[in-house]
């Protein structure tokens, strides 16, 4: 799949609970489960695109999951339909779907839920169970449980779902492959866990990035196998492998 | 038009990809023919692999960014065997970038460059990432000139001496680097910068320390290339903050035989293809037949 850099129009871009947007881009674009591209929509401020991961695509479109959460992004929940954006992309190392079977649970933190609806999607031969966990604000669970078998949810307030972290709900012990994304504290007692099960597990990690293509070295991790970029060798791991500071 | 001739190199165009960011070349290739650039020069190298640094290794500021990576590199037997053999096949110039943590270390690595087909060694002595060596062998002129001296009497290619602004006299640097045999100076490395985390009111970085690079530093790293271009005599290669080939032609014209793009590859792969074409169509429009013509101009005038 080769990656390109193109230029394109804004099709929606619309904030589907406080912070969190979904923005869509007509045309044909590829990419696998958990790749990433990188987007900017401004000349000279900040100064570096924003990694961004596939929260869905189809023949006819693109779409991205985002929080705001600094500059980039909050110049992206500005966007309105047919501004510019530039696209660097597909970028990384997806899920390889081909060595995902039988039972699989998606665990997820906050936007970490952004690439595994597209993830979620494909699994079409697989039982899909997925967890999803927030603080406050539950999203996206409508359209994810169109995908899955059972969805289940934690919150910080108990308002939706189970009260207290995802990782309480979660036992690996049913499933013969786990994928994870989130933030680091979760996703380490994912990968524990499921060590401790003899579980297989991938996750998904993110990093700050420069060049988004393997080359500055500003996002490499420590893996069990040396040190590796997020952009290029990741952004999908397999849980034994990565060192994850949390 | 376009051409530059340094030290019996010939460069299709001025534009070089600078050390550290664009990788072996072979990440960009994905993205446009590489051998479209002047020329390319690889990341970092030291003698023995190199892991970098811990913690936070980017971080954006206004016009540019700050960089802490700590020289991650495959070492040099790697580089030679694995990375080299592709940049061979790329119709390009190629330059080694060289590190290192002792005077030793430098020149064992010479002397496996020595028996490559690299056409030039970059002498990394600016590096403000590694606690050991790096940017130290490049405040004091002193010191600079030892090294220099040192590696000139072993190395069989054509040694460019990397420069950085946080010399304590960038001219007197310069100066005693080419007395001690500098065949080309580029200039400026990356400058000593620093932020604090607010909320976890400690410097972002673990070095604390941190490279700058980007437009920011464009105006003093070109303040720098038209002081250090009028006191030698040897080839200038200017690097700091080049964006576009507006920036580009305003090095030649401070005195620069070539320039180096780096933290611009980040924000589009082929940006030096740009600026490559639009210092071709300034040539064509102002009427210049020879980028050689403008080199240096703004000190003539």
């Amino acid at each position: 799949m080769q990656s390109k850099h193109m230029k394109a129009r804004i099709f929606e871009n619309n904030e589907i609970l406080e912070g969190i947007f979904k923005l869509t881009i007509k045309g044909g674009f590829e990419g696998k489960p958990g790749q990433f591209y990188m987007l900017r929509s401004w000349n000279k401020e900040p100064f570096l695109s924003r990694p961004i991961s596939i929260h869905n695509l189809d023949k006819e479109k693109i779409e991205f999951l985002y929080e705001v959460r600094g500059e980039g992004t909050k110049l992206f929940s500005q966007l309105k339909r047919d501004e510019q954006i530039e696209l660097l992309g597909p970028l990384g190392n997806g899920f390889d779907i081909e060595k995902i079977k039988g039972k699989v649970a998606i665990v997820t933190g906050g936007i970490g839920i952004a690439p595994m609806y597209y993830v979620a999607k494909q699994l079409e031969d697989c039982k899909v169970d997925f967890y999803a966990g927030f603080r406050e604000q539950v999203y996206l669970i409508d359209e994810i449980k169109g995908a899955v078998n059972e969805i289940y949810v934690a919150t910080d307030t108990g308002e939706i779902g189970h009260k207290g972290f995802i990782t309480e709900i979660f036992d690996p012990k049913q499933y013969n492959i786990i994928l994870s994304c989130g933030p680091s504290i979760m996703m380490d007692k994912v990968i524990k866990s499921c060590i401790l099960n003899k579980k297989k597990i991938y996750i998904s990690q993110e990093n700050h990035m420069a060049c988004g293509i393997g080359a500055c070295l500003g996002c490499t991790c420590k893996t069990n196998s040396g040190m590796k970029t997020v952009c290029k060798d990741g952004p999908v791991f397999s849980g034994e492998d990565v060192i994850i500071h949390a | 038009m376009l051409k530059v001739n340094i030290c019996g190199a010939e460069f299709k165009n001025p534009v070089i990809a600078a050390s550290g960011t664009f990788g072996f070349g072979k990440e960009y290739s994905n993205f446009f023919d590489v051998s479209k650039l002047g020329g390319i020069c690889t990341k970092g190298l030291t003698l023995n692999e190199k892991l970098g640094n811990e913690g936070i290794r980017l971080y954006e500021t206004t016009g540019g960014l700050m960089n802490s990576i700590g020289l991650q590199n495959p070492g040099i037997d790697n580089f030679i065997a694995n990375e080299l053999p592709f940049m061979n096949e790329l119709d390009t110039v190629i330059i080694a970038n060289l590190g290192g943590g002792s005077i030793e270390e430098y020149l064992e690595g010479i002397d496996k460059l020595n028996d490559t087909n690299v056409d030039f060694i970059e002498l990394n002595i600016s590096c403000p990432n590694v606690k050991e060596g790096g940017m130290a062998f490049g405040i004091k002129s002193k010191v600079a000139r030892e090294i220099v001296s040192k590696v000139k009497k072993v190395s069989k290619k054509p040694i460019i001496v990397k420069l950085s602004p946080n010399a304590e006299d960038i001219v007197d640097m310069a100066v005693k680097c080419c007395e001690a045999g500098a065949d080309i100076l580029s200039l400026v490395n990356t400058f000593k910068a620093m932020a604090i985390d607010i909320y976890k009111k400690k410097p972002v970085f673990n070095n604390i320390f941190a490279g700058l690079s980007g437009p920011a530093i464009k105006p003093v790293a070109l303040r720098m290339v038209y002081e250090v271009s009028a006191a030698v005599d040897v080839p200038v290669i200017g690097i700091g903050g080049i964006m576009n080939w507006k920036d580009a032609i305003e090095f030649i014209m401070a005195g620069a035989d070539a320039i180096q793009v780096g933290s611009a590859n980040f924000i589009r792969p082929d940006i030096s293809l740009d600026i490559i074409k639009g210092i071709e169509d300034f040539l064509n429009r102002e009427g210049i037949k020879s980028i050689m013509e403008i080199k240096g101009i703004a000190r003539r005038s």
